[in-house]
């Protein structure tokens, strides 16, 4: 599968764009608007990968040989982390599972928030983490706009988090002796 | 005339049963939170899974607990959810491969078990009356076959019943069994709604925050960083 993604060109520079386990036609209709291909393709991306998922919206496919983006999709896979090592840039819903695989790549990472959500507090952590210089924050109307204004050399890596202080804490407040 | 006198018998009678209750009552809550001194070699623990992002961040917390304080290991998670008991039994499996145990211990010492979900999204008001009766049921079930020591939990709904019946087994005497709740790193500003009950209820004996914010709003709560 993925080698239909990848020609062996090293100047191939592929956008995976990931909506979890439910679906997010916003971004979906969003990535695909020609609006937001341009942009993409004046940054320098050839190709654009969509993770739909179980939505309605049907992104167009294209095989980009007039030297526009190549567009392709699929709804789930099980080598989704295959895709995003291959990508180039990746743009996310907030899912806290798929920010935190990304920032572990160290890849270049857009989470476009779903307004639609009734309680949307997954857009917390991704301003926060926008704040902290890991990533981009966008909505599916402003995407075109970060992609055209996004400084890629301005992200900073994430340093990896680490479970060992509630461990710690914990152990103490059962009694057992330290380590 | 003998009438009456029941009646008074029935009234000291009910009067020792609620004042019995509210002493009770005050002695567990005086206790929840309070460090333990007990000097166990090892504890048996009940961690439950919550899906997602949930289980992604328990799963971090387990791999760096020592293990052989808190064996054996009950594993948790929603009967919807298929992939948290798979993902739980890799890591447990990749535990056994590093300590070279045989895979004949581990049937005694781990154990998986998934939970009938209190409330599905976007379920009514009123059928989720009965299934969360069904849901406190089944958490009864298993919890008085573990009836763990430890609890570890971090969200979403699936933790409420379990918590619960393990507030009663405190009260009635059954079992203490010390609860750990960590809130969601997703939680930024606000906490969950399962965060907000176990710390608003004084059920959890501690709570783990991943953001300094939160912790400034719940003083109560402990600020760890991310675990992420």
């Amino acid at each position: 599968m993925s080698g239909r993604h990848q020609s062996p060109k090293t100047e191939n520079q592929m956008v995976f764009v990931t909506v979890g386990s439910t679906f997010f036609d916003a971004l979906v209709k969003s990535v695909d608007s020609q609006q937001v291909k341009d942009e993409l393709r004046k940054r320098g991306y050839t190709n654009l990968l969509i993770q739909m998922g179980r939505g309605f919206s049907i992104p167009s496919k294209s095989s980009g040989e007039d030297g526009s983006l190549a567009v392709d999709y699929f709804t789930f896979s099980p080598s989704i982390a295959d895709y995003m090592r291959s990508a180039s840039l990746i743009i996310s819903h907030a899912g806290s599972g798929s920010i935190f695989e990304t920032l572990r790549l160290g890849k270049p990472l857009i989470v476009v928030a779903n307004e639609d959500l009734m309680d949307n507090h997954q857009i917390e952590l991704a301003e926060v983490l926008a704040d902290k210089k890991h990533l981009f924050c966008a909505t599916p109307q402003t995407l075109h706009q970060t992609i055209r204004t996004m400084d890629l050399g301005s992200l900073l890596p994430y340093p990896p988090g680490e479970a060992l202080p509630i461990a710690n804490l914990m152990s103490k407040f059962l009694g057992f002796p330290p380590e | 005339m003998e009438g009456s006198q029941y009646r008074g018998y029935g009234m000291i009678l009910l009067g020792a049963v609620v004042s019995i209750t509210m002493i009770r009552l005050a002695y567990v809550l005086y206790w929840i939170g309070r460090p333990l001194r007990p000097l166990q070699k090892h504890l048996s623990t009940l961690i439950v899974l919550g899906s997602g992002g949930h289980t992604a961040e328990m799963l971090r917390l387990v791999n760096v607990l020592q293990k052989d304080r808190f064996v054996p290991r009950f594993y948790i998670a929603a009967g919807t959810d298929n992939m948290s008991l798979q993902k739980a039994r890799v890591l447990e499996d990749s535990l056994l491969e590093n300590k070279g145990i045989g895979n004949k211990n581990i049937e005694k010492l781990v154990y998986f078990e998934q939970i009938y979900r209190s409330r599905e999204v976007g379920q009514s008001y009123i059928t989720s009356i009965y299934t969360t009766m069904l849901a406190l049921v089944h958490a009864l079930w298993l919890m008085l076959k573990f009836r763990p020591e430890v609890i570890i939990c971090n969200g979403p709904g699936t933790c409420i019943p379990i918590c619960l019946v393990a507030f009663i087994f405190k009260v009635i005497g059954v079992r203490w069994s010390s609860i750990f709740y960590i809130e969601s790193i997703a939680r930024v500003r606000r906490l969950s709604l399962s965060g907000l009950l176990l710390y608003k209820l004084h059920l959890a004996d501690q709570f783990y925050v991943q953001w300094p914010q939160l912790q400034r709003k719940y003083p109560r709560a402990h600020y760890v960083g991310c675990v992420m």
